[in-house]
């Protein structure tokens, strides 16, 4: 057993505007180590034990503010800089849309504060034994009654004089509250081994159990909510449409994205009329042309387009590209030809893009006048 | 704890408040009739500021009376009469209605709606000038007949101290309050939304609302305390009350700022051109300068000037802020009104002044006239003695 020590002398009073007045003679008489217990805030009390303004108010002020900055900074992170989505046409970082995260989370981390610091100033935590607790006294001032305590630690401090005094202000049950020698030292461990083997064990345990009934006993597929949606799946019979086909036909005259169609297929000459190259010759265009030209074309028609195939006669040599028939053709009727192919020749409508296409024919067309240079070129 | 140990004796007002009460009334009736002569429409929508000013200070002030009531709060009782004062006003509320329905074609363009103007046609029901007279009429017989009930009951009880008229004015209060809800709303789009009658917000009713009381309230605590350090109302009113009035001038400061930021952020998000062009007509030219302005005026120069628990109780700070409040709902009104005059820029000049000086001197006269005739602390009240020994 280990010794007492005397902690405070209480007493109880049954109304607020009694133990005010008490608070106000432990003042007047010098008592500095002391303290009231009361059910509910009193009014007045503040003054009454002529405590100066709480601090607790800048602890709110600093984490409140720290908060605030916070939010503004993730939500800035987040939306402005590490994955900017476009929500609305509004710019990434778009600020009165954080303001009302950036309140909640001020008004959050400075209330959490608040409570956590008023537990590290009234109970010194890790500690949280105080040795009111438990006693007949806190129980009566934590439900109707109102009490004032006088420590021991107080320097007026002095058995008779408290006795005496706490009569005199007309206190009821005055009783002495003692506690154990090792709790006054005020050294408590949180990390003891003992208290950390049964945390582990506690969690061992917890986790074991749940992990044990899920999976094994109930057989239950953890957070598979997304999986079992009510939607329709690809190739699905459908009970909605008469047909029951779950997928629809796309509506009549639809296109593919980067598609148009080809309006003259069978009519290549109806094409040399309508068709009109769009894109204009340039550095760039005759470039991508030679390099498409050279792929797709010269293995059959040759790098001059002569017809002299480098396929050593496996297929009929093509005609010349330079011959009167096809200079006069119009870029169209090329096009035509690459686009459905000719004879023996396929269509290369997969392999060349409509624009790669119009840029074969202006590099065909700048063979061609390579062979018929005329005089005014020259200049 | 009997209502007769309270010592109350009754200090007449210094003459000089009446005469300045009635110089500013006069410079400011010269400037609005000169104003109306120079520029009627501008006059006319000067006219809707200060009226609307004006009904936010009469019906909020009858507001705070009633919440007293119902909420059986004590630490208001020995102001009490300052609000019942003030409230008063509604009487006089028609005075600057009339040179408004005079000029009623001026401001409201939904009184001549053009042939193609669909949405106006269709709001016709609602927005034409009969109904609008009715509506007026309705609210302001509702506010006059509480007004004239709950003070009449307070007066009386000064002689006869009889309980029971308190608890009368409790149930008063009851049937007041849902009827305050609804006519400060329908007032609120009436007079101040349907200026621009092709806009429109939800919140509306309660933007006003906020700015109304916190203009009660500030209009009360300037008089509260010019009065009590120079010994008008009881002797032993403590700073507590004072606490008390700061603290809901701070909370409804707070309450506007969160309704006006809740209306902004809604139309800000939902983008629809029917909504947006509203704000869009506030950030043209100089209007830009003066809406970020009423962030600063109405919500940032309060909030940190009566942040802390020491300016609450401080008489001067209270006095400084409650008249910078005051200013403030001033300020808003006007920006919420003058860019339907305006567009394009802030409009300032001697015919914006005229109102403001009418209105402060109407509001002296009355206060003094009402103080002449009663006494300025509610002596029979019961909760008068524990409104005295009010502490935090």
């Amino acid at each position: 057993m280990s010794k007492k020590v005397l902690y405070s002398y209480t007493g109880i009073f049954d109304t607020p505007d009694e133990v005010t007045h008490a608070a106000e003679k432990a003042v007047e008489h010098g008592y500095t180590k002391y303290d009231v217990n009361t059910p509910y805030p009193l009014h007045g009390m503040n003054k009454a034990m002529n405590l100066p303004p709480s601090k607790l108010g800048y602890v709110a002020l600093a984490v409140g503010l720290s908060g605030a900055l916070g939010a503004l900074l993730s939500l800035w992170w987040v939306s402005a800089v590490d994955y900017p989505i476009n929500v609305g046409g509004k710019p990434f970082f778009s600020f009165p849309a954080y303001i009302p995260v950036i309140f909640e989370v001020t008004v959050l981390s400075a209330s959490i504060a608040t409570v956590l610091a008023m537990l590290f100033f009234f109970f010194k935590f890790p500690n949280n034994a105080h040795p009111l607790h438990a006693t007949d006294y806190m129980k009566k001032v934590s439900s109707d009654k109102y009490g004032i305590s006088i420590q021991a630690e107080d320097p007026k401090f002095d058995e008779s004089s408290v006795k005496n005094f706490l009569e005199s202000i007309r206190a009821k049950e005055i009783n002495a509250v003692y506690w154990d020698e090792e709790e006054t030292a005020h050294n408590h461990k949180i990390l003891e081994p003992k208290f950390l083997t049964f945390l582990f064990v506690v969690a061992v345990l917890i986790s074991g159990t749940t992990y044990f009934t899920l999976n094994k006993l109930m057989n239950m597929l953890p957070f598979n909510w997304m999986m079992e949606q009510s939607k329709q799946s690809a190739q699905q019979k459908s009970l909605v449409f008469e047909d029951g086909f779950g997928m629809r036909q796309p509506v009549n005259g639809t296109i593919a994205r980067g598609f148009l169609p080809y309006e003259f297929k069978g009519k290549p000459d109806l094409a040399g009329e309508k068709l009109v190259n769009p894109i204009l010759v340039s550095k760039e265009s005759l470039k991508l042309g030679q390099a498409k030209y050279d792929i797709y074309c010269s293995p059959c028609h040759g790098y001059h387009a002569e017809g002299d195939s480098r396929l050593r006669g496996q297929f009929p040599n093509p005609p010349s590209l330079h011959s009167e028939k096809v200079r006069t053709w119009g870029d169209g009727r090329i096009f035509a030809v690459i686009t459905e192919g000719q004879n023996i020749m396929p269509s290369h409508s997969t392999q060349l893009t409509v624009d790669e296409r119009w840029a074969v024919i202006n590099y065909i067309r700048a063979l061609q006048r390579a062979l018929n240079a005329k005089e005014s070129d020259l200049k | 704890m009997s209502s007769s140990s309270v010592e109350y004796q009754k200090k007449e007002l210094p003459a000089k408040v009446q005469t300045v009460g009635f110089g500013l009334f006069i410079a400011g009736l010269f400037l609005v009739v000169l104003g109306y002569i120079v520029d009627p429409t501008r006059s006319a929508y000067n006219n809707i500021i200060g009226f609307t000013f004006l009904a936010s200070i009469a019906v909020g002030s009858l507001f705070l009376v009633g919440i007293e009531y119902l909420s059986g709060a004590v630490w208001s009782t020995p102001f009490r009469r300052v609000s019942e004062f003030l409230s008063s006003l509604i009487v006089l509320l028609p005075v600057l209605f009339i040179p408004l329905l005079l000029n009623v074609n001026n401001i409201f363009h939904w009184t001549h709606p053009a042939p193609s103007d669909k949405t106006l046609i269709g709001k016709a029901p609602y927005l034409n000038v009969n109904f609008f007279i009715g509506r007026v009429l309705v609210f302001w017989l509702i506010w006059l007949l509480f007004y004239y009930l709950f003070t009449k009951n307070s007066l009386m009880q000064d002689q006869t101290k009889d309980q029971n008229l308190t608890k009368k004015n409790v149930k008063l209060a009851a049937v007041f309050m849902p009827l305050f809800a609804i006519t400060i709303s329908f007032a609120a789009i009436d007079w101040l939304m349907s200026i621009e009658p092709h806009w429109f917000s939800t919140i509306f009713g309660v933007y006003y609302f906020s700015g109304t009381v916190l203009a009660a309230l500030a209009a009360a605590t300037i008089i509260i305390v010019l009065l009590n350090e120079r010994g008008y109302f009881v002797k032993g009113i403590h700073t507590d009350s004072y606490y008390s009035l700061g603290a809901l001038l701070f909370a409804f400061t707070n309450f506007w700022a969160y309704i006006a930021f809740s209306q902004f952020l809604l139309i800000w998000y939902a983008n629809l051109p029917e909504e947006t062009f509203w704000f869009l007509q506030r950030w043209e030219g100089s209007w830009i300068a003066a809406s970020i302005g009423l962030i600063v005026v109405r919500f940032v120069v309060p909030y940190f000037g009566l942040l802390s628990q020491p300016s609450k109780m401080n008489p001067k700070r209270l006095l400084v802020m409650s008249s910078w409040i005051l200013f403030a709902h001033y300020y808003d009104l006007y920006w919420l009104v003058m860019p339907n005059f305006s567009k394009g820029g802030v409009a300032l000049g001697w015919i914006e002044l005229g109102f403001p000086l009418l209105i402060a001197g109407l509001i002296i006269l009355v206060f003094v006239y009402n103080s002449r005739k009663n006494n300025l602390v509610p002596i029979g009240d019961p909760k008068l003695k524990r409104g005295i020994d009010f502490r935090l």
